[in-house]
């Protein structure tokens, strides 16, 4: 086939649901075909139906007991429908009425996706194609052709319209290879499995022909080439050596001492959820933990967690640290994060509603607990404390004189605490267009929700994808005002959106003054190596 | 929260709002029919507040899922038989701690 040089001419695009890069034989999978078995009498349709529905709950089983972990949950919820009366027995209710097993079944099935598919959101949506992979697994077994894997020649890229969790369980990854979807979401069983398996994966490809010897798949930039030409082949090679290369020198430049840019040192701090995720391989090599969220202790199951519960969580995190900054934020509940028994039920609008600080001084029985435990953690280690939400300086003022009478009462008690420093999360635009009233012993700027009351995006809404960018001038300008009135004034500050943990956000942010970015443990090294790369002194001169 | 009436022997109510970020889906539906089928009892549930809608059979994975509850929504839950107040009692205490993975 001649194909004209270059790479727009045929290249296909997606969406990126897993990165990385595979170059092998092109690998169409058709959905099941239908028919190919005589229909029985009702009574052996039934049986045969039973017998399948029997064979397939032991396939998935199976699948389930070699692949652990989170395919394992994914595939239960199969096994749960398979043994679900309300769910079967209608099926050979209908049987015996004289419709074939694959057609019983085959609606049933159909029926309860179209439900799935009316759905507003992409999480049930994208649940559908577990139901797919389950009835045809059944018709499959019907066929007699349970044994059958799909046999894919290794590394290669496998092109379907979506694919079933349990389809990709059964193919052989061992040797790389990708996947193109025609369809798909970045969101679903598939994509977590392939991501988790460092599979390169693109969704949302639209058409693409059936027929091709060799496919280029790129999951950095969204893109599939069908057999490419020889330019088109060095081009992605040099991609993918140049990705390689970028992550094992990011790794190896981890140990080395902080990145400095123009000479001056910047701070590289990691976000935790929770004590367990300082078990990551990469987050010693933090120079502080710029942000640990405390919702986790929200979400047990006792309840409001009590003072003990907490002080043991902040202790264990500062003891790690130890004379590295450890920098908590209070109770951040509310908005998309609700709590029963916390946040309030029946707000119009969540994300403006009482949420973050606001939350906290409505529900000082909940707050107090939370600062008497800090109180006490901060005598164990560098802890710095900070307040999310906040609007007007007077909210930071309320929680440093129930923080002061806190402290006094630990005292007076005769219990060890001190009151840490104490700071504000730079979200709410009314805050960093006047952030020099604010008494603050440090700044965090908390780009997500800062980007999304500037664009008046809702982040999680996938159709404002195209407005909701974080580098929208009117989000850079509060961080600059932000970072250069700490500056001149001398209060840290620091970022920890998810922008912080972006490669391609990183030249912005230090243009903008950002001088200390806290990022996932496993974002570390990324944004380790871009901050040297943009550095005269760095390792790429 | 639990109350009890007494009409046709005993029927055990409960009410729970549903925290679960991604709403009643897989694997919440999953663990909620689990535990339901280790009860005798019969229980159904429902979303509050959806209009008219009937009762559900709260073993059943498939009517759970179909149910499409969302967060925020309240569940109530309804159970007869000898062990139905355990039934709601378990079941509201899943639901309102999120389903944590520890449930056995």
């Amino acid at each position: 086939m001649n194909k004209p040089e270059g790479i727009a001419s045929s290249a296909y695009r997606g969406r990126t649901a897993s990165i990385g890069f595979a170059h092998g034989p092109f690998v169409r999978v058709v959905a099941v075909a239908d028919g190919g078995r005589e229909i029985g009498t009702p009574e052996e349709e039934k049986a045969a139906l039973r017998a399948a529905l029997d064979s397939a709950a032991r396939q998935i089983a199976m699948l389930a007991n070699d692949a652990g972990g989170e395919a394992a949950q994914i595939l239960e919820f199969q096994v749960a429908l398979l043994e679900d009366e309300d769910f079967v027995d209608p099926i050979f209710a209908i049987i015996l009425s004289g419709v074939s097993a694959e057609r019983a079944w085959s609606s049933a099935v159909d029926e309860q996706l179209r439900i799935y598919g009316s759905a507003a959101d992409e999480y049930l949506r994208a649940r559908s194609s577990d139901l797919v992979d389950l009835r045809d697994r059944v018709i499959r077994t019907l066929h007699g052709a349970a044994n059958e894997v799909l046999r894919i020649p290794s590394g290669a890229v496998v092109c379907a319209d979506d694919l079933p969790p349990s389809q990709f369980l059964e193919m052989d990854w061992s040797n790389g290879g990708g996947l193109a979807l025609l369809k798909g979401s970045p969101t679903s069983h598939v994509a977590l499995l392939a991501r988790a398996r460092g599979i390169p994966m693109v969704v949302q490809l639209g058409s693409v022909p059936e027929q091709a010897q060799k496919a280029l798949l790129d999951g950095e930039s969204a893109t599939l080439d069908l057999d490419p030409s020889s330019t088109q082949v060095s081009v992605f090679e040099r991609r993918r050596a140049l990705h390689q290369k970028s992550r094992a020198a990011a790794r190896a430049i981890l140990h080395r001492p902080t990145a400095a840019w123009r000479g001056e040192k910047m701070r590289l701090m990691i976000n935790i959820q929770r004590a367990e995720d300082l078990e990551h391989a990469d987050a010693k090599y933090a120079d502080g933990i710029g942000l640990m969220r405390t919702e986790f202790l929200l979400s047990e199951q006792e309840g409001l967690p009590d003072e003990e519960r907490q002080f043991v969580a902040y202790d264990s995190v500062l003891r790690w640290a130890g004379t590295r900054p450890v920098t908590i934020r209070t109770f951040d509940a509310g908005g998309d994060k609700p709590v029963v028994g916390f946040t309030e039920s029946g707000e119009t609008n969540p994300f403006l509603g009482v949420r973050g600080l606001r939350l906290c001084l409505a529900r000082l029985d909940v707050f107090t607990v939370q600062l008497r435990a800090l109180a006490r953690a901060a005598v164990r280690g560098n802890l710095k404390v900070m307040f999310p939400m906040v609007t007007i300086p007077q909210e930071l003022e309320a929680a440093r004189n129930i923080f002061v009478e806190v402290v006094d009462r630990l005292a007076a008690e005769g219990i060890a605490a001190v009151l840490p420093q104490l700071g504000i999360m730079v979200e709410v635009p009314a805050a960093a267009l006047t952030i020099e009233q604010f008494k603050a012993s440090f700044f965090s700027i908390g780009s997500n929700d800062l980007a999304q009351y500037v664009t008046a995006c809702d982040r999680t809404n996938g159709a404002l994808d195209q407005l909701s960018d974080p580098l929208h001038p009117g989000v850079l300008e509060l961080i600059r005002r932000t970072a250069e009135y700490g500056r001149r004034a001398g209060i840290s500050v620091s970022l920890c959106g998810e922008m912080a943990g972006d490669p391609r956000c990183i030249p912005t942010l230090l243009a903008c003054g950002v001088r200390e970015l806290s990022v996932s443990p496993s974002a570390l090294a990324q944004v380790k190596q871009a901050i040297n790369e943009l550095s005269p002194g760095g390792v790429r001169g | 929260m639990l109350e009890t009436s007494t009409v046709n022997g005993k029927i055990i109510t409960g009410n729970v709002q549903l925290v679960h970020a991604a709403g009643m889906h897989a694997r919440p539906a999953v663990k909620l029919t689990k535990l339901a089928k280790k009860f005798q009892a019969q229980i159904a549930i429902r979303v509050s507040d959806a209009g008219a809608i009937d009762w559900i059979n709260a073993k059943s994975v498939a009517k759970v899922m179909a149910m499409r509850a969302a967060r925020d929504s309240i569940i109530e839950i309804r159970a007869i038989g000898v062990d139905a107040e355990a039934a709601v009692a378990a079941l509201v205490n899943l639901v309102a701690t999120d389903f944590p993975e520890t449930q056995q």
